[in-house]
């Protein structure tokens, strides 16, 4: 009655199998790394280029433990922080702005491990140190400045079809045109309607007798803009982050309109703080082919001007003068030019900026114009096209790009280059390393001491079954360290506290079989059914105790936020294994330790 | 070794008016200090900049307060957290200045005046996110005693899921009770340990409900209150043991978990001796007042009889 069949028995096996393998990579521990991409997506990182890093490394006499060309990066791993950090000085100083060179901490779990997707937990930024920020997106920002876009907008079609008005105005979220004639007001309210789409028109009567039309964004509208704007604020993070050298940021949307940044491993939270908070332009320039490029650095740069350095490192003449800013961009995106099939970016200019382009390009048509990306008083020319021809409507192709690659990371810069709205940080935490590794070795501390103690008071108060109640308390934690480390979640402090105090709730289950099966052979029955009525009977209560306390670490997952989620999804993973454990592992060793014996006499349950 | 063995059962129904009032007086006095002393929220709710930094050395307490003074800072608050070496320093949400810029110019001045000076956590929450982490933690909690209610009304009846979770909220309301009269710091953290309790305690509850279904079935000519007796004397050594476990673990956090998991090991520690004596002492006997009888149960016990034999 007490046997298992077979395989149950190889399932057992299996699942310890699979737990062992999959929580055999957080032994090996981490050690300090360095990790070099391109700053570009374009760029590749090649045998080569892994060469060159590792003579340097070599000339500098840095030692290190490996270097491993990977998918999209080199990663070189140091004996000691010391050494990784002189090493990404060293690196990121000769390999200049074209790439990111960041730290990062690299399992020491054995190639084949990793092979099979065995990865040590993913620890959150209060164990492995680094900062968390929360930032608010200024949403009405974001529509003001949408609406005083129209406003201009409006003002030259109103000009443009002739249309006679007293004055274009914005007022909160809405643009309000006055008219003295009903007549010009039906034409505007016809042109308007025709060609902003998005906005809603209403007439009014002004405060002083004046006849007033009042466009308003209608909400597809409005939602368009946020979306938009949080986006692109999304984008301009990530290249700001590329920036900073970190090795595996997060930056996610999270509600409608705030933005999670997490930078693992980060030391100076100030610079971090620095550069989240900047503020970049783009700047639409003409190139100066009056005058030669000067020779040499010390040459004098024609009045009017500045020489720049392009991308390709061709120095480029740009006059002083700009034609535009990046706040009359509306969009950009990567495509292909009709008549050549070469890669191109399209750009998408608002009313305004559309007009001052239309002019500008129809009276250089075959001169260069440059665009230029200022930020923090550092201006690069990201590119300076051929004019070929007017262009109006405002829509605009800049060709020339080398390839596919490098039109999306231009056009991505076109929008990303600055901040669409406004942002505040609205919370902030921040771990220091050291106090990450004091944490870890707390987490662990305790659970350690408290699962020694709980495993000396089951041995002695219920010798044998204790001792089986203490290993499939050990499989228990194996098992959810290996569903932690297989699911990668985000373990933090209260999750280890979590793992603590589910292994200190897990052992119930046993202590209800063990005083069950007490019981049962108190009223006297045979040692073997006592086990089997033990089991059978404290199923239940286990299966009602473990369900009250899985609806509370789902609501906990669902609502709780910070701390509470990390303590929540370590708690509901941990019931899980413990129902698997506690259950069917400690019986599965009870089966195999007195099933198999016919005249079993004595059960050592104390 | 066997501890607990209990010959006859012990009568703890007739000392139901008992212990429900020691929980009445209790829970009184819980939500008086509630009231008059308030929880001391930690920055999670109210918002504003915790900042925690280390000194190879002792820190000097007064030094560190002239500079917080010194830029403009006199509402900061600065302590000694855990080791002398360690400063805690709090500083209430201002208008205008952002947490970035605020936590920087703290410590450009602590360094400005002891080089050796580490950052080792900054906290700011600002105070719209306070708020809404105070919501969702009401929230969590709401949603939490209805879930744990349903599943009870379901599984039992609803005479044990109503006891169930006035025995439970009890419990928490002891808790938190506890924390406003020390006024201990309630954070996020707290938080999960108070719903953890939540959880835990019910249970309790199940455990002995589910003996109380089970006594149901098989005496017959048994009373409601010898019933429940019954089931509370035969679960006892179990629930002594399992709280013991438990505890265990906890003060293994209280005592090696550090001043991050202090707050968290302690709630959980009231909660659990707490939820020891209210899932026995207060759910069974609410149960039995609320008028429980076999009918209750045993009706659909029938039914399973009528399915199981063919």
């Amino acid at each position: 009655m007490n046997r298992y069949p077979l395989w149950k028995y190889i399932f057992i096996a299996v699942a310890l199998l699979l737990g062992g393998l999959y929580s055999l990579p957080n032994l090996f521990g981490e050690s300090p790394a360095i990790q070099i991409t391109t700053a570009k997506s374009a760029g590749n990182v090649d045998p080569a280029l892994m060469g060159e890093v590792e003579s340097l490394l070599k000339q500098e006499k840095l030692a290190y433990e490996t270097i491993a060309l990977e998918k999209n990066s080199i990663k070189v791993r140091f004996s000691d922080p010391d050494t990784q950090i002189k090493a990404k000085d060293l690196v990121a100083n000769k390999l200049g702005s074209g790439y990111v060179v960041a730290l990062n901490l690299l399992s020491r779990s054995p190639a084949w491990l990793q092979g099979i997707g065995a990865l040590p937990m993913y620890l959150g930024l209060d164990l492995r140190g680094g900062v968390h920020f929360l930032l608010q997106v200024d949403m009405k920002a974001a529509i003001d400045k949408a609406v005083e876009r129209y406003s201009g907008d409006i003002r030259s079609v109103l000009r443009e079809k002739r249309i006679a008005y007293n004055g274009v105005s914005r007022e909160g979220q809405s643009v309000q045109v006055k008219f003295k004639d009903a007549a010009e007001l039906a034409k505007a309210e016809n042109e308007i309607g025709k060609n902003f789409p998005d906005l809603t028109v209403k007439e009014a009567e002004g405060s002083n007798g004046d006849k007033l039309l009042v466009a308003t964004l209608g909400l597809q509208a409005q939602k368009r803009i946020q979306d938009f704007a949080l986006k692109q604020n999304i984008t301009t993070l990530h290249n700001r982050v590329n920036e900073l050298g970190v090795a595996e940021p997060i930056i996610q949307q999270q509600g409608l309109d705030r933005i999670v940044v997490q930078l693992p491993g980060v030391q100076d939270t100030a610079k971090a703080k620095e550069i989240l908070g900047r503020t970049a332009t783009l700047e639409i320039r003409l190139v100066d082919e009056d005058h030669p490029i000067p020779a040499t650095k010390n040459d004098p740069v024609p009045f009017g001007d500045e020489l720049y350095i392009e991308r390709n490192g061709i120095p480029v003449l740009v006059k002083k003068q700009v034609v535009l800013t990046g706040e009359y961009i509306t969009d950009a995106s990567p495509g292909i030019e009709q008549q050549t099939g070469q890669s191109a970016v399209h750009v998408n200019l608002d009313g305004r900026g559309a007009r001052i382009f239309k002019q500008v390009t129809r009276e250089n048509v075959g001169k260069r114009m440059a665009i230029l990306l200022v930020e923090k008083g550092l201006t690069e020319v990201i590119t300076a096209p051929v004019i070929r021809e007017e262009i109006g409507g405002g829509r605009v192709q800049i060709t020339g790009m080398k390839n596919v690659q490098e039109a999306t990371d231009v056009s991505l810069l076109l929008r990303a280059g600055a901040l669409a709205a406004p942002m505040d940080i609205v919370e902030e935490r921040t771990v220091g390393p050291s106090m990450g590794e004091e944490n870890i070795k707390r987490g662990v501390h305790s659970t350690l001491w408290g699962f020694t103690a709980i495993a000396i008071m089951m041995i002695l108060y219920y010798l044998v079954m204790g001792g089986i109640s203490v290993l499939a308390l050990g499989v228990n934690l194996l098992l959810l360290v290996a569903v932690l480390s297989l699911l990668q979640a985000t373990l933090t402090l209260p999750g280890l506290a979590a793992i603590a105090l589910t292994l200190g709730m897990a052992i119930d289950a046993n202590v209800l079989i063990n005083e069950r099966i007490r019981e049962e052979l108190r009223n006297g029955n045979s040692p073997q059914a006592a086990i089997h009525a033990g089991y059978d009977r404290a199923f239940d209560t286990i299966l009602d105790s473990n369900v009250t306390t899985l609806i509370v670490g789902i609501m906990l997952f669902s609502f709780g936020s910070g701390p509470v989620r990390g303590f929540a999804i370590v708690h509901v993973l941990g019931i899980l294994t413990s129902m698997f454990s506690a259950v069917l592992v400690s019986r599965g060793i009870v089966n195999l330790v007195y099933g198999h014996r016919r005249k079993l006499t004595h059960v050592a349950i104390g | 070794m066997e501890l607990f063995r209990i010959k006859h059962d012990i009568p703890f129904m007739s000392y139901g008016r008992l212990t429900t009032s020691i929980s009445l007086v209790t829970f009184i006095l819980a939500i008086f200090f509630l009231a008059t002393k308030g929880l001391n929220f930690g920055v999670d709710f109210t918002g504003g900049t915790v900042m925690e930094v280390a000194y190879p050395h002792p820190a000097d307490i007064t030094k560190i307060r002239k500079s917080m003074d010194s830029i403009g800072l006199n509402e900061a608050s600065v302590q000694n957290f855990g080791t002398s070496h360690d400063v805690l320093i709090r500083l209430p949400v201002k208008k205008g200045v952002t947490s970035a810029k605020l936590s920087e110019s703290v410590l450009t001045a602590l360094k400005k005046d002891d080089d050796a000076v580490t950052m080792r956590r900054i906290e700011f929450v600002g105070p719209q996110v306070g708020e809404e982490l105070y919501d969702n933690g009401a929230m969590a909690l709401l949603l939490v005693s209805l879930g744990i209610m349903g599943y009870l009304a379901l599984r039992f009846e609803w005479r044990f899921a109503v006891s169930a979770i006035i025995a439970n909220m009890h419990d928490v309301v002891i808790i938190l009770g506890f924390f406003a009269f020390f006024q201990w710091e309630f954070n996020l953290t707290v938080l999960a340990a108070v719903l953890a309790v939540l959880g835990y305690s019910v249970n309790e509850s199940v455990v002995v409900f589910d003996r109380v279904r089970e006594n149901f079935r098989k005496m017959r000519k048994a009373s409601v209150a010898e019933i429940i007796d019954n089931a509370i004397t035969r679960t006892m050594s179990r629930t002594i043991i399992t709280h013991a476990m438990t505890q265990t673990m906890v003060l293994s956090m209280l005592f090696f978990g550090g001043e991050v998991l202090h707050n968290f090991a302690l709630a959980l520690t009231i909660g659990i001796l707490f939820g020891i004596y209210s899932s026995v002492l207060v759910a069974s006997p609410i149960v039995m007042w609320l008028g429980i009888s076999r009918d209750d149960l045993v009706k659909v016990e029938k039914k399973e009889a009528a399915d199981a034999t063919p």
